[in-house]
Order: C-alpha cells, then sequence, then structure tokens
C-alpha cells in the first residue's frame, strides 16, 4: 500500500534525523574540538576517528545512507509546504519554516563540506589533518559560508528535536511542547558556540 | 452625524468556479454594532459599487449567525474566521473580504468545503451503534475525559485551520487538523474505541497525520479554542503505539 509507504517514510525521516545523523552530528563537531587545544591535538583525534576499525561500513550506515535518505526526502517536504507568515506570524510558525530554509541550506552547506573533506581526502587530494581546515577557514568568503552552513545545521538538528519529540509522541501537552522548545534553545546556543569556536580556531588560531 | 459615515470593503469576488476573481469596492453607510454579515446584507439589499456603478449582489455562505455551524467562514483582513462574529467596529478598515483559498470557490465569498466532510467519512468520526438488536447501555464515560472530550466535540467543520495550514495545499493531499482531531475524539468514547485501530490505521500514511508538519497555526486560529495541536500530538503517541504492534505483530490479531 502506497499509504502505509509514506507513513513509513515519514517516521524513518524523523527517527533518522535524531538516531544516527544527529548524534553523528555531536560527535563530530566534538571531535572537531580538539582544535582547540592545538594542531597536534585535533590531528591526534582526527587520525583515532580515521583508523576506527570498519570505518567505511560505519561511513556508509551510520552517515551517508541516513543522510542521503533524510535529505532527499526532506527536500521533498520542504517544498510541499506553502509559507503564510505573512498572515499567521506565530512563534511556531516561524521555527516550521526556518525547519525548512534551515534544511535546505544545510544540505547545500553539507554537500560542500563533504566533497571539500571526505571525498578529496578519498580520492587522495587533500589529507586529513588540521592545516587542511586551516586553509579553507582562512580564506574570508568560506569562513562565512562555514559560518552560516553550521548555524543553520545546528538549529535544524535543535529544532527537529522539538519535532522529534512531537512526531513521536514524547511531548503530548501544550507545556511540555513549551518546557522541550526552551530545552531545544539550549541545544542550540551550546552546540552553536561548539560549531564557531572550532571554526573561529581554524580561521584566527585564537 | 452617525448617518454620514461610511465603511469601506474590498471583496474578493468571483462570477463563476471556473472564471478568475476580481476585487470590487464597496462603500456602505456605517450602523452601530454591525458586523460583516449584516454589512452584507446591506450590499444585497442595495447592489451599487464605490464607483456608482449597479453590480450583482456579493454572495457568500451562512447558517447559524451565532458561530456554531461554520458556514460563513472567510478570510477577513487576511485571517480566517467566521464573518458572523467578526464586528465591523473592531476591523481596521478597509475591510477586506475573501474567500478561503483552501477550498474551491462556488460563488464570491462562498466555498465548497467537501473535502472536510469526504475527509470525517474517511477516518469513520462517528460511533458505530445500528444493528438488529437492542446493544443496551454503553459503558460509562469518566467525566474527567467527557470533560476534554467535550472541547473537541465543538468542532464544526468551519474550515478555518486548514485554510490556516502551511501543509493544506495544492501541492499535498494532507488531510488537515480538524478530522485528525475528530479521530482523537472517537476513540476518547468508550463505544467508540472499539474502532480506534481502524481509524488510527487509515491516518496512518503521509496524507494522514503524517502530512502534520508542526507548524502549530490550527490551534492559534480555531474559533472553538479546541487543542488541535494536543489532538494531534496524542495521535502521534497513539500511531507510534499502533505501528510498534503491527510491525511485531499484534497480540490482539490472529
Amino acid at each position: 500500500m502506497a499509504g502505509t509507504r509514506g507513513y513509513v517514510n515519514r517516521r524513518l525521516h524523523s527517527l533518522l534525523g535524531v538516531v544516527p545523523i544527529g548524534i553523528f552530528l555531536l560527535q563530530h563537531l566534538t571531535v572537531n574540538f580538539f582544535a582547540t587545544r592545538g594542531p597536534e591535538a585535533f590531528n591526534a583525534a582526527a587520525h583515532f576517528m580515521e583508523s576506527l576499525p570498519y570505518r567505511y561500513v560505519l561511513e556508509i550506515f551510520i552517515i551517508f545512507l541516513p543522510l542521503l535518505f533524510h535529505s532527499i526526502y526532506g527536500v521533498y517536504i520542504a517544498f510541499t509546504a506553502k509559507s503564510n507568515l505573512s498572515n499567521f506570524g506565530y512563534f511556531r510558525n516561524w521555527m516550521f519554516m526556518l525547519q525548512r530554509i534551515t534544511g535546505i541550506l544545510t544540505l547545500i552547506f553539507v554537500a560542500w563540506h563533504v566533497w571539500e573533506t571526505r571525498i578529496a581526502i578519498g580520492f587522495g587530494w587533500a589529507e586529513l589533518n588540521y592545516s587542511l581546515m586551516e586553509g579553507i577557514l582562512t580564506e574570508p568568503f568560506f569562513f562565512w559560508f562555514y559560518i552560516v552552513g553550521v548555524i543553520s545545521t545546528t538549529f535544524h538538528f535543535a529544532n527537529g528535536l522539538w519535532s522529534f519529540c512531537v512526531s513521536w509522541g514524547i511531548t503530548v501537552s501544550p507545556r511540555s511542547q513549551l518546557v522541550m522548545t526552551y530545552a531545544s534553545i539550549v541545544v542550540f546556543v551550546a552546540i552553536s558556540y561548539i560549531g564557531v569556536r572550532t571554526l573561529i580556531q581554524f580561521a584566527y588560531g585564537i | 452625524m452617525s448617518e454620514n459615515k461610511t465603511i469601506t470593503f474590498i471583496i474578493t469576488r468571483q462570477d463563476h468556479p471556473d472564471e478568475s476573481a476580481y476585487d470590487e469596492k464597496f462603500e456602505i453607510p456605517y450602523r452601530e454594532n454591525m458586523n460583516v454579515i449584516s454589512a452584507l446584507m446591506e450590499i444585497r439589499r442595495n447592489p451599487v459599487n464605490a464607483d456608482g456603478k449597479t453590480t450583482t449582489p456579493v454572495y457568500w455562505d451562512m447558517g447559524c449567525l451565532e458561530e456554531v455551524c461554520g458556514a460563513c467562514s472567510m478570510v477577513i483582513n487576511g485571517t480566517p474566521r467566521q464573518s458572523c462574529t467578526a464586528l465591523v467596529d473592531q476591523l481596521e478598515q478597509p475591510i477586506r473580504l475573501a474567500p478561503m483559498t483552501t477550498f474551491p470557490v462556488t460563488r464570491d465569498l462562498a466555498v465548497d468545503r467537501s473535502r472536510m466532510f469526504d475527509s470525517l467519512k474517511k477516518v469513520k468520526a462517528w460511533v458505530p451503534i445500528d444493528g438488529t438488536h437492542d446493544l443496551g447501555p454503553g459503558p460509562k464515560m469518566p467525566e474527567s475525559k467527557r470533560q476534554w472530550a467535550y472541547e473537541l466535540s465543538k468542532c464544526m467543520t468551519c474550515g478555518v485551520c486548514l485554510e490556516a495550514c502551511p501543509n493544506v495545499n495544492s501541492k499535498t493531499d494532507f488531510i488537515g487538523p480538524a478530522a485528525l482531531s475528530q479521530v482523537r475524539l472517537f476513540n476518547s468514547h468508550p463505544t467508540g474505541a472499539m474502532n480506534k485501530s481502524e481509524r488510527l490505521q487509515t491516518i496512518m500514511d503521509a496524507e494522514g497525520l503524517m502530512g502534520c508538519g508542526n507548524a502549530q497555526n490550527c490551534v492559534q486560529s480555531c474559533p472553538k479554542g479546541i487543542p488541535l495541536t494536543t489532538s494531534i500530538a496524542a495521535l502521534y503517541r497513539d500511531t507510534a503505539i499502533e505501528s510498534f504492534k503491527s510491525f511485531f505483530g499484534s497480540d490482539s490479531r490472529v
């Protein structure tokens, strides 16, 4: 039945956004944060991640396949919405539209980021180390591109946590949804700090 | 002195479902305590537009005139609401009236809300009690539950929540908040709960519950203050449990 498939796709889209993609995002930002302890610490952490056993299996099933499904289906979801913010300027309606806009921004950013790092490293055009990111981020255009990309990713994740809790029936009452709104703001600020702090380290060495 | 005061209306009109819409301006004499319907009645009494030309009377739909039937819903100054309770004194002028865009226009401000009634049929928004013999009295309902279920029963299928929803549009077949909330209402009824699983299964598709994007405009716009997003979240919980049951095989099925 096509109907059931649509239901399963939506459920899967919601689940994959948090597990494993959200968890990978947190891990990725955390490992990158080693950069604030200097190039050696970052290189050691990155080398540890690079040399994990059965790395390709982990990458394919924890990162690439979930990310592909979430992004392709997400583009479909984003483009079936019709913004009506001019007549309904409520907070949640703004979050609804921002979730779709940041989703598209994040997709553009992640596609470029994967191309420039993982794919370039895979083809041997680049080497995974501190100077790779330093080289990218000392260019002002790419620094700001990464700032926008990272913040839209963290927003999409934090606000996505809120809708995840609604979509799986965890927060049902208006009060629990409000508490989750505050919690998601805290998550957004915290992981945005981690991401932006790392970018500043690479770009300015401070 | 109030005899000289006028009210300006800009009304989106459409002569026929297949023709394109156009705006027409009306100036009508002010009376105290007017609502949009009494202003429309004034236009119908004297169908002359602001240019002084005689035109066809503006057509609209209405029923109860006390905000319980939902028939007179239209978009008033950008907000979908019932025209019977839209008081002229509280509206900014010129007052813009337009039909709700979610539904096909039949003429001027009247729309065809059939899709909402079709949705109610689809989700079986009733308690089936018909049969060949007397089934006796049904089970009792706890008072605490009756109280919130009563709030859900206030839905008048007016269409305002569908009009406010960014996911109800020409690109999707999302069923909309009204019918979903009715699923929760009839599933909460002790006799209606006998068809709970069936109702949940009908909304478990991309056009059903999953069409919701949690923009929550519906709950902000509902004229009856129905907790639509609470209903939707409760259904998310129910369908999650329902899908786990079906995925791993239910003990309540053969």
